[in-house]
């Protein structure tokens, strides 16, 4: 076991875990942050999406021992009220069915318009494309990802 | 509408007094229920709130609540895996209450028999409530409507009801429905009350917001994997690669050296008809547990296993299996004599194979079986009234003793309703004393199954010289679900279910001479239902068969089932829609094909037009253009929604690879094999509702039998190339 002081959502949160531990299982089982989801533990579905100093990152296959000083932001931490560019667009469009992907969906989406505020359809498609949804909410992933650039300056 | 914690299950079931103190009524309020015994249609709505009773008689359930300031408590009795049950519920009882949904506080039913049936399964529960749930809350109208016409020395026919308040025409004056459940809870529940028109509803069939989403982008929703019990241990669980092996030994040496696992012991995976062994790893933490479980090392004996667990051993007993005569659930004419004067005879075979969930939460379940003999889950599961009766079994306790928690369901798609998982937990926790949680892996969940079933339809049909199709014979051949999981199979007779979408009611084509029967070729590989069930499979050839008469007989394929079902009605409509919508008869540019199919499902009738183009890289799907008749639904917008996913998850069906079993065990491991459609291959999607005032008909599967004849029927329009076996790698169709 070693010590470990995290970033987290603006706050400095301490865990005591393996240092192979990824950060996935750190957030959720240590920290109390589960709404950062398992999916497939091999960076194949991005439920597991955070923020790794703004940029979209796997955190199933993250070991904690990497993360350093690293900014992590998390669903939690997006936003203080829910509210969110990406946040509103996907509770105006309905995006979510079951809902469990649509935090890593999220979080992708949010670091892709941190970076290109104005995302052209090949830009929206090539940023989500890593991330599963068994339910194909995709349509409405696309459309919601345009309507939250709508809002961001 | 406001989303409560589920945490008084106990309570529920202590009374009705407890009930209504955790909904919130400190006073007097109005409760109506149902009796039990009224099932489906018919039902009888029942006033529950006189106070002598002071527990609720088994037979009766509360459904209703509202207290006097006017909030209203119902329950949803159906778990939501992502097809909406947490708005679709109460809204059937919002129309006819005339209270609106903000008024409403949700709670999920806790599996007590009085709720009746709550298994999410079959499209069901919008079909299974529209009546009873609308009844339910016009009887609570109608009631405070009675009651304000007392109070004001009026007539009730003065009075209406509008934003759970009754006003007085009249006069203009209103009372609320908290400043009338007083008198409206003395009240008999008038019994046959009419119900709102169509044309009359203010709620139903408006693409309102879904109450849970906010919670959804948040990540504040609480799923499955997501629920914490204090003092709970973790545990990951090694079953044998072969499902059914044995063990023979296992040394945890090196498993007990991770820091923080607490124990390893041999466990037990109980499928409904056989339990499989396994040995269990439970830690302090879930990633503790993984590694103890990687450092198991178990000696399995698998017996035969190796050859029975064979998919391509499997498609040949399917094939073998052709020459049999099966038990029909059609037979119309006589095919065979027909065939022998058809002027062209085609026959074919199609195949299908076996297929994981894969629901992106993997199965998860938390049990806590205590001192005292009783138990307590936490778990996604479909059905929390399957979870107590298979719990109470599987320990030997009272169903009473068991309670159920169940929170969101991330994804099912049919595999939360089958609960070896949720018993995993259980036997964990009898044996350690401990409240236990059972994590699957990704890989647990594509290779331990159950899986959707691998079949064959063995097709025959004839045309005769002026190109009528005279003959048509579809021979479903797999393993029986029912005969598999339940050991229930009628021999001789078909299986009990498999007839869905193929059967002639529910695939009216007027071909004279027609039969539709079943064949069972069991397997060791254990099977369930898979969304849409059946029809997932036996669509495909149904309907890619028709497509090949029509071709042998010259004529346009949607124009072949316009004319073959033109005595029905609502197949008609939609296939004269589709046609326009798509615009079915505009030339193609060169490169592209098209292609159509039409299967009724759990109620409703859904059509697709699949068009295709040839690109330098493979077959595209550029475009799906879908007419679904499913009677009157609640939110149009849910509707679209579930039919995208039934397009997507078909299209995953029908073109990424399967799971194949070879020397015992699934080739097929996570998602890097396992693959799923991902965004930049969703094709545009034109999903057209039929208005009409039928019955509701399912939303959650009817869009997906079709999707895999559509899309294979337009590679032929397009290449010449009939597919007769799935998947098909759109990339190699250059």
């Amino acid at each position: 076991m070693a010590q470990y002081t995290l970033q987290i959502n603006g706050q400095k949160l301490q865990a005591d875990v393996e240092p192979d531990t990824p950060l996935l299982w750190v957030l959720r089982d240590h920290l109390g942050l589960v709404g950062t989801k398992y999916g497939c533990g091999i960076a194949q579905c991005g439920a597991c999406t955070v923020h790794l100093n703004d940029q979209a990152t796997r955190s199933c296959v993250l070991p904690v021992s990497a993360v350093g000083t690293s900014k992590i932001t998390t669903i939690e931490g997006l936003s203080k009220d829910g509210d969110h560019p990406v946040q509103q667009a996907w509770d105006e469009v309905d995006v979510p069915q079951c809902g469990y992907c649509q935090s890593g969906q999220i979080m992708t989406a949010a670091a892709l318009l941190k970076r290109t505020p104005k995302p052209n359809e090949k830009e929206i498609e090539n940023a989500m494309n890593g991330n599963l949804c068994r339910c194909g909410t995709y349509h409405r992933i696309h459309e919601a990802v345009k309507v939250a650039a709508t809002k961001t300056n | 509408m406001e989303l409560q914690e589920e945490n008084n299950t106990q309570a529920l079931a202590s009374g009705r007094r407890d009930f209504l103190r955790l909904a919130g009524l400190t006073g007097v309020g109005l409760v109506l229920g149902f009796s039990a015994k009224a099932s489906g249609q018919k039902t009888s709505v029942v006033n529950l709130s006189a106070d002598s009773a002071a527990v609720l008689s088994f037979e009766l359930h509360p459904f209703i609540v509202i207290d006097n300031a006017g909030g209203i408590t119902l329950i949803n009795h159906r778990p939501d895996m992502g097809q909406a049950t947490w708005q679709s519920v109460p809204m059937m009882i919002a129309e006819e209450l005339e209270v609106t949904l903000d008024q409403i506080k949700i709670r999920q039913s806790d599996g007590l028999r009085k709720y009746g049936e709550q298994l999410s399964g079959g499209s069901s529960t919008v079909r299974t409530g529209w009546t009873r749930l609308r009844q339910a809350g016009a009887a609570a109208r109608e009631m405070f409507l009675q009651a304000a016409a007392t109070e004001w020395k009026a007539q009730k026919s003065d009075c209406y009801a509008e934003n759970g308040k009754i006003h007085h025409r009249p006069t203009g004056k209103s009372l609320s429905y908290g400043e009338l459940v007083e008198q409206a809870s003395a009240l008999e529940v008038p019994a046959d009350l009419p119900l709102k028109a169509k044309k009359d509803f203010k709620i139903l069939g408006k693409a309102l917001p879904r109450p849970e989403i906010p919670a959804k982008v948040t990540g504040v929703a609480e799923f499955g994997m997501d629920v914490e019990v204090p003092g709970m241990l973790y545990a990951s669980i090694e079953r044998s690669p072969m499902i059914h092996g044995k063990v023979v030994s296992f040394d945890d040496t090196n498993a007990k050296k991770v820091a923080g696992v607490t124990q390893v012991l041999k466990a037990e995976r109980k499928l409904p008809y056989k339990a499989c062994e396994s040995v269990a790893v439970l830690a302090n933490s879930y990633w503790a547990a993984l590694q103890g479980r990687k450092a198991l090392k178990i000696v399995w004996d698998n017996g035969t296993l190796a050859e029975e667990l064979d998919s391509s051993v499997y498609a040949a007993k399917l094939r073998a299996a052709v020459a049999q005569e099966a038990p029909s659930y059609t037979n119309l004419g006589d095919v065979s004599t027909a065939l022998a004067s058809a002027a062209k005879k085609l026959d074919a075979v199609y195949e299908t194979p076996f297929l994981a969930h894969a629901p992106m939460e993997p199965e998860v379940a938390i049990a806590h079986v205590k001192e005292d003999g009783s138990c307590e889950i936490w778990a996604p599961v479909q059905g929390p009234d399957g979870t107590i009766e298979q719990v109470s079994a599987y320990l030997g306790i009272k169903p009473e003793q068991v309670t159920v928690h169940v929170p969101f369901l991330g994804g099912a798609f049919g595999r939360k309703a089958y609960l070896d998982f949720v018993l995993e937990a259980v036997y964990l926790s009898k044996q350690t004393k401990t409240p236990v949680k059972v994590i699957w892996t990704r890989e647990d969940d594509i290779q331990q199954g159950p899986f959707r079933p691998a079949m064959l339809s063995s097709m025959r049909g004839g045309v005769d010289e002026k190109g009528a199709i005279t003959a048509f014979e579809h021979t479903l051949i797999g393993e029986s679900i029912s005969g598999q999981v339940f050991g229930f199979f009628p021999e001789g007779k078909p299986d009990p279910w498999a007839g869905e979408a193929i059967s002639h009611e529910e695939s009216p084509y007027a071909i004279p001479n027609l039969k539709v029967g079943f064949t069972r070729v069991k397997t060791e590989i254990p099977i369930v239902w898979w969304r849409s069930v059946y029809p997932s499979n036996s669509s495909f050839g149904h309907e890619s068969f028709i497509d090949e008469l029509a071709h042998a007989a010259g004529k346009d394929p949607l124009a072949v089932r316009k004319e073959l079902m033109k005595d029905d009605k609502r197949f008609l409509n939609v296939l004269t829609l589709l046609e326009e919508k798509s615009g079915w008869n505009k030339t193609l540019p060169a490169g592209m094909g098209k292609g159509v199919a039409v299967a009724k499902s759990f109620g409703s009738v859904c059509a697709h037009a699949f068009f295709v183009k040839k690109t330098a890289t493979g077959l595209v799907v550029d475009r799906v253009v879908t007419v679904l008749d499913c009677g009157m639904y609640v939110n149009p917008d849910n509707v679209r929604a579930q039919t995208e996913g039934n397009i997507a998850m078909g299209l995953t069906a029908a073109t990424k690879p399967a799971i194949t079993f070879a020397k015992g065990k699934a080739q097929q491991s996570n998602f890097h094999q396992y693959q799923l459609l991902r965004m930049d291959e969703m094709p545009k999607m034109e999903i057209h509702l039929v208005e009409n005032e039928e019955a509701p008909g399912g939303v959650g599967e009817p869009g997906l039998p079709p999707v895999a004849p559509a899309l294979c029927n337009a590679i032929f329009s397009a290449t010449g190339t009939r597919i007769r076996t799935l998947p098909v790698d759109l990339k190699k169709l250059v």
